[in-house]
Order: C-alpha cells, then sequence, then structure tokens
C-alpha cells in the first residue's frame, strides 16, 4: 500500500514536523521507496516466534526509591532557548 | 610522530621520549594543517586538550603508568562533553553544550586520555556515508572524493588522516565497521550492554553501542578496555565482569574454528572484496584455524526489520527534540504546534526527517503488529541463526561491506541504496553480539575490510583473532598518500 501526500502530511503531523510543500513530493517518494523495502518482510512466517526487544533479553534493573540526583535546574535551564524565573517560556498556550 | 600506534604513544611516554602535551601540540598543528582537506572534525577543543595533557604528564610525573595515560583521541559528536558543543551534526543541536560528560567520556577522560575534539557524523548517525552532517561531507583520506563512510565518519577519516591514533564511535546498524572498513581502520562493536550508552545521543536505544576504532587491533584493545564495563546510569548495561583485553592478543589461533556463511557470498558482492575475504581466510588457516560452512537462513530479511526497528526507536527518542528545552528554536513561532513543528522541520535534516516519519507510522494505530511486532520477530529469527552457528564455530568470518568506498554524492537520489551497504552489519545489532572489522586488502587503490562476529562478550577473542592476523599481514600498517 503506497502513502499519497495526505498520508504524507498525517504522519508529518504526528511526528510534529513542519514539512515545505515544496519537498512533499520528494518526501512521499522516499517513505514509499523505504516502505517497499521494508515491507518484504511481509513474507517472512514468523508464526509462534515471541518478538525480540532486547538481545540478551534482560529486564529492566529495579533500584531502592531513593534520591539519587543533585538539582541541576541551573544548568539545564542555563541552555534552554527561552526562560523566566526558572521556567521554560514557550508560546501562549491558553487565551 | 603522528604515525604512532596508542601502544607506541603508551610506550613512548612511559620511556619519556616525549610528552604528552608534546605530542598533544604536533597533533593539534597537524589538524589545523590537514583538517579542512577531510572536514572529519567539528570542534577542535585545543585548550582543553592542552589542560589534560599537562594533566596528564603531571600524574605520569608523580608515579602514575597507565595505557592510556596522556593518549590523544577524539569523541564522536554524539558523546556529550560537559560545556563542549555536542552537536550530532544537526543544525537541531548546533547550539546545545551538554551540561554533563557521558560515561564513556567520563571513564576515558579519568584514565587519562586527551581530547583533542568532537569528530564529524551523519546527523543524528543516520547514514553510511557521513554525507548528512549539518557541517558538510567527510571525504576518504584515501581519495578524497569518496566517502568514509559513516556513521562515524569523522572518527574514521581523523585516524585513517593519521590526525590522531583513535578516535571513540558509536554502530547502530554498522557505523563503526563500515567506516573502519572504508578507510583501512580496525573498529569493533562491542556486545550490547558492555559499553555505557549514558550520555551518548540516542538513535535506536535496543542497537547502539558504543566502541574503539583505531588503527590496529592491539589499539583497540587498549581503547575498549577504558570503555567497557556495567554502568548503574544505562537501564540496559550489562553487570558482566571486564576481561583484560591486551592479554588475549597473543592468544594461539591453533584449532580456532572459523565459519564462513553460504549467505554472504551473494550477488551484491564485490568479486575483488569476495577474494579478499577468502585470502583473509587462507591466513588464518595458516594461523591454525580451521573453516567450516555455516548458514544464517534469515540474513536477507536483516535490513527490511532494522529499517522498521530503528527509525520507530528513532522517532520516540528524537521526540525530545521540541525547541523548548535545548537546542534549535524557529523564530517567532505562532503558538505552541508551529513552535514544535518549525523547530523539527528547520532543525532536522531530510535523512533524519524521513526515518523519523517511517518510524512514526510503523509505530502508529493500525500498523505496531504488522511492522514493529513482526520487525521484533524476525530478530529473533536472526538472533536464533547465530546461535545455531555459534554451536560449530567459534567466529563468524565475512565481508565487512559489499564495495569500497563510493564517490560522495553516488547514492544521494535514492537512500536504499546506501541501506543496502549495511547488509553485512546489521545482523550483529539485531542480535547484539560483537563485531570487528579490520583491514584485508585493497580494491582500486581502496581499503577493504573483513568483518568477524562472536558469540556475546567474546570481544577478547575477536581482538586476539585479529591482532594475531595482524602480526603477519600489514594492511593495516599502510597509510594513505599526502597523509
Amino acid at each position: 500500500m503506497a502513502l499519497d501526500r495526505s498520508d504524507v502530511e498525517k504522519i508529518a503531523h504526528l511526528a510534529r514536523l513542519g514539512l515545505n510543500d515544496a519537498d512533499i513530493p520528494r518526501t512521499t517518494e522516499a517513505l514509499n521507496s523505504i516502505l517497499g523495502l521494508v515491507d518484504q518482510m511481509q513474507a517472512v512466517d514468523t508464526a509462534g516466534i515471541e518478538p525480540l526487544a532486547h538481545p540478551l533479553e534482560a529486564s529492566q534493573r529495579l533500584r531502592e526509591d531513593v534520591v539519587s540526583e543533585a538539582n541541576h535546574r541551573d544548568s539545564y535551564q542555563a541552555i534552554a532557548p527561552a526562560v523566566e524565573d526558572g521556567l521554560y517560556l514557550v508560546p501562549k498556550v491558553i487565551d | 610522530m603522528h604515525q604512532m600506534t596508542l601502544a607506541e604513544i603508551a610506550r613512548g611516554l612511559a620511556d619519556k621520549k616525549f610528552s604528552s602535551e608534546e605530542l598533544t601540540r604536533t597533533l593539534l598543528a597537524r589538524i589545523a594543517q590537514l583538517d579542512p582537506q577531510v572536514n572529519s572534525f567539528i570542534s577542535v577543543t585545543e585548550d582543553l586538550a592542552i589542560t589534560q595533557a599537562q594533566a596528564a604528564d603531571a600524574r605520569r610525573a608523580a608515579g602514575e603508568n597507565g595505557a592510556l595515560l596522556g593518549a590523544p583521541l577524539a569523541h564522536k559528536d554524539l558523546f556529550c562533553t560537559k560545556g563542549i558543543r555536542t552537536s550530532c551534526a544537526s543544525k537541531m543541536l548546533d547550539n546545545f553544550k551538554a551540561p554533563y560528560d557521558a560515561t564513556v567520556v567520563a571513564k576515558l577522560a579519568a584514565a587519562g586520555t586527551v581530547t583533542l575534539g568532537k569528530t564529524n557524523m551523519d546527523e543524528f548517525a543516520m547514514g553510511s556515508a557521513n554525507e548528512s552532517s549539518h557541517y558538510g561531507a567527510v571525504k576518504n583520506p584515501w581519495n578524497l572524493e569518496h566517502v568514509p563512510g559513516g556513521s562515524s565518519g569523522g572518527s574514521a577519516a581523523a585516524v585513517a588522516a593519521r590526525l590522531l591514533p583513535a578516535a571513540t564511535g558509536t554502530d547502530t546498524g554498522g557505523s563503526i565497521r563500515q567506516p573502519a572498513a572504508l578507510t583501512n581502520l580496525t573498529g569493533l562493536k562491542p556486545t550490547y550492554g558492555r559499553v555505557s550508552r549514558w550520555g551518548m545521543i540516542a538513535y535506536a536505544s535496543s542497537l547502539d553501542q558504543a566502541g574503539p576504532m583505531a588503527r590496529t587491533a592491539e589499539d583497540c584493545a587498549l581503547l575498549l578496555q577504558g570503555m567497557a564495563g556495567f554502568d548503574i546510569n544505562d537501564s540496559t548495561s550489562i553487570d558482566e565482569p571486564v576481561p583484560d583485553y591486551s592479554a588475549s592478543l597473543n592468544d594461539s589461533l591453533q584449532g580456532l574454528r572459523i565459519g564462513v556463511p553460504k549467505e554472504y557470498f551473494s550477488a551484491g558482492l564485490d568479486p575483488r572484496i569476495a577474494d579478499l575475504v577468502m585470502a583473509s581466510v587462507e591466513e588464518l588457516k595458516k594461523l591454525g584455524a580451521v573453516v567450516n560452512e555455516v548458514s544464517l537462513p534469515n540474513l536477507q530479511h536483516a535490513i527490511p526489520a532494522y529499517y522498521v526497528i530503528a527509525p520507530a526507536e528513532a522517532s520516540s527518542n528524537l521526540s525530545r527534540f521540541d525547541g523548548v528545552r535545548f537546542g534549535y528554536r524557529c523564530e517567532d513561532p505562532k503558538d505552541l504546534t508551529d513552535l514544535y513543528k518549525r523547530s523539527r522541520g528547520e532543525g532536522f535534516g531530510p535523512e533524519v526527517q524521513r526515518r523519523i516519519m517511517v518510524g512514526a507510522y510503523a509505530l502508529s494505530a493500525g500498523y505496531y503488529d504488522a511492522y514493529y511486532l513482526q520487525a521484533q520477530k524476525i530478530r529473533r529469527l536472526i538472533k536464533n541463526d547465530f546461535m545455531n552457528a555459534f554451536k560449530d564455530v567459534d567466529v563468524i568470518l565475512g565481508p565487512t561491506t559489499p564495495n569500497p568506498a563510493w564517490k560522495i554524492g553516488a547514492k544521494n537520489a535514492d537512500p536504499i541504496s546506501a541501506y543496502l551497504e549495511d547488509f553485512y552489519t546489521i545482523t550483529a545489532n539485531l542480535a547484539g553480539l560483537p563485531g570487528l572489522s579490520m583491514p584485508a586488502g585493497f580494491a582500486d587503490g581502496l581499503p577493504v575490510g573483513v568483518q568477524l562476529l562472536a558469540p556475546y562478550f567474546e570481544e577478547g577473542r575477536l581482538l586476539n583473532v585479529a591482532h594475531q592476523y595482524q602480526l603477519v599481514t600489514d594492511w593495516h600498517t599502510r597509510s594513505p598518500a599526502g597523509f
């Protein structure tokens, strides 16, 4: 199943990627080419095969619920595009 | 001085033939003189390097004698370096100075290494040619019109051009081994979980692994020793003891069982590379190895599965770049959605955007089972193939790449054509196995690599085989003309 322009626009919106209108045909072609390659998977018989997420099948470690980190707010805010009073600034969300 | 390996540098420093500061100043001058030809560095950290070299010399004067104490190297620009630009070769992170050091960076700094700079790469490690960097393509020192491979292409080109003896790289689908092969280096991707991923900017977290790139297996052993080990900060780090990689370099290869999968010799393989692979097998047989045929029946499904798993994980990992907390933010966003979309649309290059969209599509409602789950099932089939093969052999040997380095721009029209260059390397990432590429000859003046794969945590075996091979061959000692 090939993607069309509206599919690509929908995917770009899901991924919050602003595409240039002029690039959409080329992007659509590239995505269809990649998905064509990927679709070769559908011919593989995987009945009864368990999916593999971690190559060594390790499970998530747990630790005691204790504070392990210092407060890095100042160093993290120092590299942010816009901050004020310790907060990250974004355009107005609610009128 | 610039021709010395890490091992030779360690001996020279121990014998007081030169200081780390002298060596560092020599290499910094060489980088300033020659790097404009290859574009292997994004940032040169001159002040840091001199400070670290002087500190290493002082430690040595006080009686310390570590193998990496005073050794110059560079880090791929996706390892976070505190207070130093960590760009991932992306406009998105051009202004990003990491607030902390990656575990790999911190461990190597503690061992006394000297950081000469941060190396160029494919944007967010997505690519096999180092052409997708925001800072421009890297050139292959063996032929400046050709690619060095990727994504660790800057690390490869810098070491190949003798700008420094070794560098760190990362490998998600071949990004250490493929550029090592294309530039006549030795490069090792360790077992998944062997080296901490903490502070590595994530591409595909279930595949990403950091490793050493150098001219010899002996040097890769020294560098891996400084990188490997359990890290509580990496949730998939494996708590296994780290062996002494240098100690096993000289083990005999008598009786070593090498597997050469019949599926490796398919139509896509350059016959000159096939011949060099078989020649390397003959060399290893002279050292006592025996050859068994093995089969990897699911090999051809690896690339399709990879191009679901890696983009799916990338689309999730790269969602953190939102123009709010760090990195690039677009001008004059009209609302929050516009801020997200334009910051990401302007900050990411085309290949990164393609992979994010493939991943977002594969994970979207209704497609998850057909894509991501099916890819993970194929991943198990590929792992099972290796587990079966390793019942009969100790290492698997084959080409690292189907072709030597191609001309810059030759594969730009169709992204798929470059994806196929990772045919031999991707399976090690899917299965989590260690893999090494070593120099094995030349095709029309361009380097050819041979790949060795081993069972989990047998990095020492790979380094041992490569070192023994390098004792009886001289491919790895060849330098590109002009460097």
